[in-house]
């Protein structure tokens, strides 16, 4: 123990890390996070060769208004999962909510749908058989029609067993203006129900991370309750479904866009008791962890009481609560207001969210 | 969750936080060892909370953080080889070696997989025969356990097809680098609960005694860690020296005595590098002979790869508790989670990636003003 000797790095003597790897070169998993990288590949190489200003709108779907006033909204969703099937939904339940809630989520009543789907050589026919069956119960608990489709089948080890991409139009009814930029200070957060629960969900079914759960995923297409929510009240300014990257990068997003900020409190985010453990023992946040049955909205606080009521009295928002508030105080950053009482930075995700060590 | 929520409650912190501000009268610099105990601190912002007599820096005490280039290099390239799965705690895939990270070679084909124990790592090992699984095996005394474990499974089981990439270091002999350093600022530490539930604090003694400072065993939720600066700022404002335990419902002096004997089964001492702080003498563990067969420097011959570290940012003075993140000009500019110019932004443990996710630009300048004076 006498002999112990240390080398003083310093920064002139040039002592210790390494050159940045900002992954430019190739494509790698944190890519389709949802996080920070994925916004830095749209931003570096989609929008530039791209853009457009129905694309620049960055909400769930463009918007168009077509020549007799009406409008329009257009997006498309695609889906990978492992395991296809999982508590509470499957690849198929998931690729019709995926869309659907996009549409809804600037306002949309959604009405057709486009499936394209690529396969796996050596698919069971039965798989695919259950993941359609659930694709036509989502999609008529949606009230939408699968209008057009195509398929492709790839060789084997050339995807995993089946993608599918959804697209999707639905009509804007007028009085609606919803979209991430319109956030004003003195707007009232609101999320839908627990966070996390997909994710945690899917996790557990993977069966790789030795635990288990029979917590089921929250999948569900939330067309119906935005549309209760909009009978109570129309100051709904935003609203977002926060899948990949869960509520912080969705609240983050809108915090951007809108330029203001916004501060939730840790205590009152709704998170199941089963996610929370299972969180803790794995090292993950629920705040990043994706939801598909879940939205956040932000309205106008005179019509907050109204609006989270009717989400509560439907069967997708009973748990309803208000988080926080928009403020005018640290425009772009998303607050938390920890369970100590104390505030720091909610950041999004850089890239793959990966276990911690210990 | 229950025996968890009682220990992140607002009355309960700011009870202990209301006691520290009776007892400080002067200014204290105390360093929390472990990366956990960093980002529990940054992730409740329970160093704003603390009086202003009180400043924290961060420790050495992240895994991932000081991992040597040269152990991050010969992962890659044994992870490159076709007949390999690479096994590796989630952390590591993000941490650059000399011109790669396990994510890069994992987008250019390498089976990498990330496991929650290296027994995971094993039966992955028992279930592709033809394979050769690897495992890498580092972190402090709180994951040794299960890694030895795994070694000498592999070696009662036969699984041949099975490797360790060892990189283990340890705490005591890490502190000690700290205060025998010129430059140290460190008053008092607040040791690592999870490294000591294993360890015991038997070795801390005769550290306190030598070089005349108090460490106090900390756990890691809120009221935990102000349980732990409260006796450690009593003791400095007392005169004292010593050990003592904040952490009494996980650690006892002796701490697991059966996970003791497994590593010192399986595990012997060496020097070791530490990444942005430099070798310490006694301070790592590797494979005895007798599990050289488990050995993947052995197995795979990674001896002569060439390392070389970037020249640019401060994370060996951060990790040597000397500055801050926010002391760096680097830090949220040039250098990003997405980006990291430093292990300590790479980590989710680290302290640069702590301040980045968890801190508000006001705290920022807060904090960078207070830390100045140092």
């Amino acid at each position: 123990m006498a002999d112990r000797q240390m080398t003083k790095p310093s920064i002139s003597e040039g002592a210790c890390c390494p050159l940045p790897l900002p992954h430019l070169s190739q494509i790698v998993l944190g890519h389709g996070s949802g996080g920070r990288m994925t916004q830095s590949l749209i931003e570096s190489t989609f929008y530039p060769e791209l853009g457009n200003p129905l694309l620049l709108q960055r909400d769930d779907s463009a918007v168009v208004e077509l020549d007799d006033g009406s409008r329009w909204a257009f997006t498309t969703d695609a889906h990978i999962v492992s395991p296809l099937f999982f508590p509470g939904g499957d690849i198929g339940r998931l690729a019709v909510c995926g869309t659907v809630n996009d549409l809804a989520m600037v306002g949309a009543v959604p009405r057709w749908l486009s499936a394209t789907f690529i396969l796996e050589e050596g698919l069971l026919r039965s798989d695919l058989v259950r993941i359609v069956q659930s694709m036509k119960a989502a999609a008529e608990e949606a009230g939408v029609w699968l209008v057009a489709g195509d398929t492709k089948v790839a060789e084997r080890g050339k995807c995993d067993r089946v993608f599918i991409t959804t697209s999707g139009w639905g009509q804007i009814p007028a009085g609606r203006n919803v979209s991430g930029g319109q956030a004003q200070p003195g707007d009232v957060v609101i999320v839908s129900g627990t966070m996390g629960d997909h994710g945690v969900a899917v996790l557990a079914a993977r069966g790789d991370l030795a635990f288990e759960s029979d917590l089921p995923s929250d999948v569900a297409p939330l067309n119906g309750l935005v549309e209760a929510m909009f009978a109570a009240g129309s100051g709904i300014r935003v609203l977002r479904d926060p899948t990949r990257g869960g509520l912080t990068g969705a609240l983050h997003a809108i915090c951007q866009q809108s330029q203001v900020g916004i501060e939730i409190h840790e205590l009152d985010v709704p998170i199941a008791p089963s996610v929370a453990a299972a969180c803790e023992m794995l090292g993950f946040d629920p705040l990043y962890i994706a939801n598909e049955g879940k939205l956040v909205a932000i309205v106008e606080p005179a019509q907050a009481p109204a609006i989270l009521s009717a989400m509560r009295g439907h069967a997708y928002g009973a748990q309803a609560r208000q988080i926080g508030t928009v403020t005018e105080a640290d425009p772009g950053r998303l607050v938390l207001r920890t369970s100590i009482g104390s505030r720091r930075a909610l950041e999004p995700m850089a890239g793959e969210m990966l276990p911690r060590i210990c | 969750m229950k025996y968890v929520d009682e220990y992140r409650q607002a009355g309960h912190v700011e009870g202990v936080l209301a006691e520290i501000r009776k007892v400080v009268s002067r200014p204290w610099v105390l360093m929390e060892i472990c990366g956990g105990q960093t980002h529990a601190i940054v992730r409740y912002g329970l160093d704003q909370l603390l009086p202003p007599e009180i400043e924290l820096v961060h420790g050495p005490g992240c895994p991932v953080c000081v991992t040597p280039i040269r152990q991050i290099d010969r992962a890659l390239a044994i992870a490159a080889r076709p007949e390999v799965v690479f096994t590796s705690f989630g952390d590591m895939l993000r941490v650059p070696g000399t011109s790669s990270d396990l994510l890069s070679v994992r987008a250019a084909g390498a089976d990498v997989r990330v496991v929650y124990s290296p027994l995971d790592a094993l039966a992955l090992a028992q279930a592709n025969p033809d394979r050769q699984v690897v495992f890498f095996a580092i972190g402090f005394e709180t994951t040794a356990p299960a890694n030895a474990m795994c070694a000498l499974q592999a070696s009662r089981l036969g699984v041949d097809n099975f490797s360790l990439l060892v990189s283990h270091v340890r705490v005591p002999p890490a502190i000690d680098a700290i205060l025998t350093a010129p430059e140290n600022r460190v008053q008092g530490f607040l040791a690592a609960g999870h490294v000591s539930a294993v360890m015991g604090y038997w070795e801390y003694p005769p550290l306190a005694k030598r070089y005349g400072v108090p460490i106090v065993v900390t756990g890691f939720e809120p009221v935990d860690l102000a349980q732990g600066i409260l006796m450690t700022v009593r003791m400095l404002e007392g005169g004292q020296t010593g050990v003592d335990n904040a952490y009494g419902r996980a650690v006892s002096f002796d701490g697991n005595r059966p996970a003791q004997a497994v590593i010192e089964q399986v595990f012997e001492s060496c020097d070791r590098d530490w990444r942005g702080i430099g070798a310490i003498a006694g301070s790592g563990w590797r494979l005895r002979p007798a599990f050289a067969r488990f050995d993947a420097e052995l197995r795979f011959d990674v001896g002569s790869i060439v390392s070389k570290e970037s020249e640019v940012c401060i994370a060996g003075q951060i990790l040597r508790g000397l500055c801050k993140p926010t002391d760096c000009p680097a830090f949220g500019t040039a250098c990003t989670p997405e980006s990291p110019l430093g292990a300590t932004m790479v980590s989710s443990e680290g302290a640069c990636a702590a301040y980045y996710r968890y801190r508000l630009p006001t705290a920022e300048a807060a904090l960078t003003g207070a830390s100045r004076h140092g």
